[in-house]
């Protein structure tokens, strides 16, 4: 006592210690199999330590031993939210070796695609975000469209989900006509859809108590911990790669980006509205032009299969199917860097290439890898059910994530 | 575009000589090679100087040669969303050799350092928490080396008399198969059962 301490002075209620919690692997609200240590001060986040690599597959290590079209289901698999928006990423990485042209109708529809996987992803990432922050009805509105362009999807290609649709020199099979009159017709009324859930949770009372405010995120923080996608336009930064680094030929058609002010998960919840109305009006550009464009659709050179019909009169197109389908193409020797726009954002893939038929090393740069890594640095100081909408403004899908 | 990029190439090196070994563009891009000790200088000019402002760190990964000398090739790669650029610098580490950690300038290395050192075995000095990232708890090797083979050397299963999941060394039924599709025109060699007895004839 008389040295000065008064450590036994103390009352029970001064010697409380921070509380740890793991968040998940098994909660709701984690979209997937997060595992989050949070250190609570009360209900504040002192620190969050996510462990990720639940689901980790080792899709990377994979890859080297497969041929480049075996790997291309692969990339379905990253982000399930919008698999053909990976798959692109992996096209434009081969087309770039190998220097292919993409003929002009394969553009267009890998456009559309494209346009409709973002649809899809910010459906679900708008909706479930409402579910985290306490709403019921906006995911059950907003899953009837997505299981719309889904059947779009099987239309196209024959699966809901994973697609293996963009192949190396274009698309792998050509759009039947009805497909884009209900393509179309359907762009015509999902704004009212938008609408809907607009005016149900634009200007609610709760979701804009839950949101506003939580998570922001200033141009410092962006460069800091390379965010991208919604993560940069919510906080005013006008950077959208379909812009900054037009691929395919996005440079052709009118859409505006629209970007937040506050940067909080209020202004990404709206940034993701604004993009659904564009995309919606690019699927809708994508239609008139498809609809005057026909032509080839994949192109028919050393990485894509000759045509049915040839097959059967060609003794070389049989000889190349084959060659093709068990061997693989090549693919010249060199390294390259192709990224593209994806819902979540940059999504890019780093293929190293030795002249064989199977890369020598591909990389997978997750979007969601790097939001998820600012967890601790925009959660702490947060309550503990700010979390939830954290998580959910991040856009995390752990497909990707984990790899 | 291929322009620019030899200018800003030529500019990087001439500003930093000590750090850039070379520099070349392949396939619209820019690629640098440094060496591993000057990396922090390197990163932290090229995120200040006006000309380059590489502000943001997209992505770090490693390339695995076994038959280098200097087995890894760490690669960062760099995007400057005010100039419009992307950058690649690669650093050829040998396997005993440590590389500076960047995450004083890009607070994003964190988690790429980790994946690299989780998956390559790659150290980096001045991390401060080199834990391991994708792997379960307790995993030991580094898997996207090329000598670790693809099936692993554990499996885990549900053991129904123990009650909980145990770990047993991978048993495969069939053999794991790797087709080889290297033309025989174009260098691969192959010695198919029997030829052996023929050299020794001979």
């Amino acid at each position: 006592m008389m040295d000065g301490k008064f450590g036994d002075a103390r009352t029970g209620e001064q010697s409380i210690r921070n509380f740890n919690i793991n968040f998940g692997p098994q909660h709701p609200a984690a979209h997937g199999v997060l595992r989050m240590v949070l250190e609570l001060d009360g209900e504040i986040v002192e620190r969050a330590d996510p462990h990720i690599g639940l689901l980790h597959r080792g899709t990377e290590k994979l890859m080297e031993s497969r041929t480049y079209l075996q790997n291309l289901p692969y990339f379905d698999r990253l982000d399930y939210v919008a698999p053909m928006n990976q798959e692109h990423a992996w096209c434009l990485a081969i087309e770039k070796l190998t220097k292919t042209e993409v003929p002009r109708r394969a553009q267009l529809i890998r456009v559309l695609f494209c346009e409709i996987g973002r649809v899809l992803n910010h459906l679900l990432n708008v909706t479930t975000q409402a579910m985290d922050v306490g709403a019921l009805t906006p995911p059950l509105w907003g899953f009837e469209e997505r299981e719309k362009l889904m059947v779009f999807y099987e239309r196209a290609c024959g699966a809901r989900l994973h697609a293996a649709y963009f192949r190396p020199g274009g698309v792998h099979q050509d759009l039947p006509p009805e497909l884009i009159e209900d393509i179309d017709r359907w762009a015509d009324e999902f704004p009212r859809v938008l609408d809907d859930l607009d005016g149900l949770l634009t200007e609610n009372r709760i979701f804009k108590q839950r949101n506003a405010d939580i998570g922001v995120v200033n141009e410092q923080d962006i460069l800091d911990w390379g965010f991208s996608g919604v993560m940069v336009r919510g906080s005013g930064l006008a950077w959208d790669l379909r812009r900054a680094q037009p691929y395919e030929c996005y440079d052709e058609f009118e859409f505006q980006i629209p970007v937040g002010k506050n940067g909080d998960c209020y202004d990404r919840y709206l940034v993701r509205m604004e993009e659904m109305r564009q995309s919606t009006h690019i699927i809708k550009q994508a239609c008139e032009k498809l609809r005057r464009e026909p032509g080839e659709v994949l192109n028919r050179g050393k990485i894509a299969p000759p045509t049915r019909g040839d097959m059967k009169t060609s003794m070389e197109a049989l000889i190349h199917h084959f060659k093709l389908y068990t061997e693989g193409f090549h693919v010249p020797a060199g390294e390259v860097y192709a990224a593209v726009e994806a819902p979540k954002g940059e999504f890019g893939v780093y293929l190293v290439a030795d002249g064989t038929n199977k890369p020598y090393r591909a990389k997978l740069r997750a979007p969601g890898f790097l939001h998820l890594q600012a967890m601790d640095y925009i959660a702490t100081g947060h309550q503990l059910a700010d979390v939830a909408a954290i998580i959910g403004t991040m856009d995390i899908v752990f497909g990707e994530v984990d790899r | 575009m291929t322009d620019a990029l030899n200018e800003l190439g030529a500019h990087i090196e001439a500003r930093r000589p000590d750090c850039v070994l070379s520099y070349e563009v392949a396939h619209d891009e820019l690629n640098v090679t440094a060496a591993p000790s000057s990396i922090t200088g390197l990163v932290d000019f090229l995120r200040a100087d006006a000309t380059c402002r590489f502000s943001s760190l997209v992505d770090i990964t490693a390339v695995d040669y076994p038959e280098r000398e200097a087995r890894f090739d760490v690669v960062y790669h760099f995007l400057s969303m005010y100039q419009n650029q992307r950058l690649r610098v690669k650093l050829p580490v040998r396997e005993d050799e440590m590389v500076p950690s960047i995450i004083r300038i890009h607070a994003s290395a964190d988690w790429f350092e980790r994946e690299v050192f989780d998956m390559f075995g790659i150290l980096f000095s001045g991390h401060p928490d080199l834990r391991r990232l994708l792997t379960d708890y307790g995993f030991r090797g580094h898997p996207l080396r090329k000598d670790f083979p693809t099936t692993g050397y554990t499996e885990v299963r549900y053991d129904e008399t123990q009650k909980r999941v145990i770990y047993e060394p991978v048993k495969l039924t069939q053999e794991y198969r790797q087709f080889d599709f290297m033309s025989p025109w174009e260098g691969a060699d192959y010695i198919l059962p029997g030829d052996e007895r023929g050299d020794g004839a001979a």
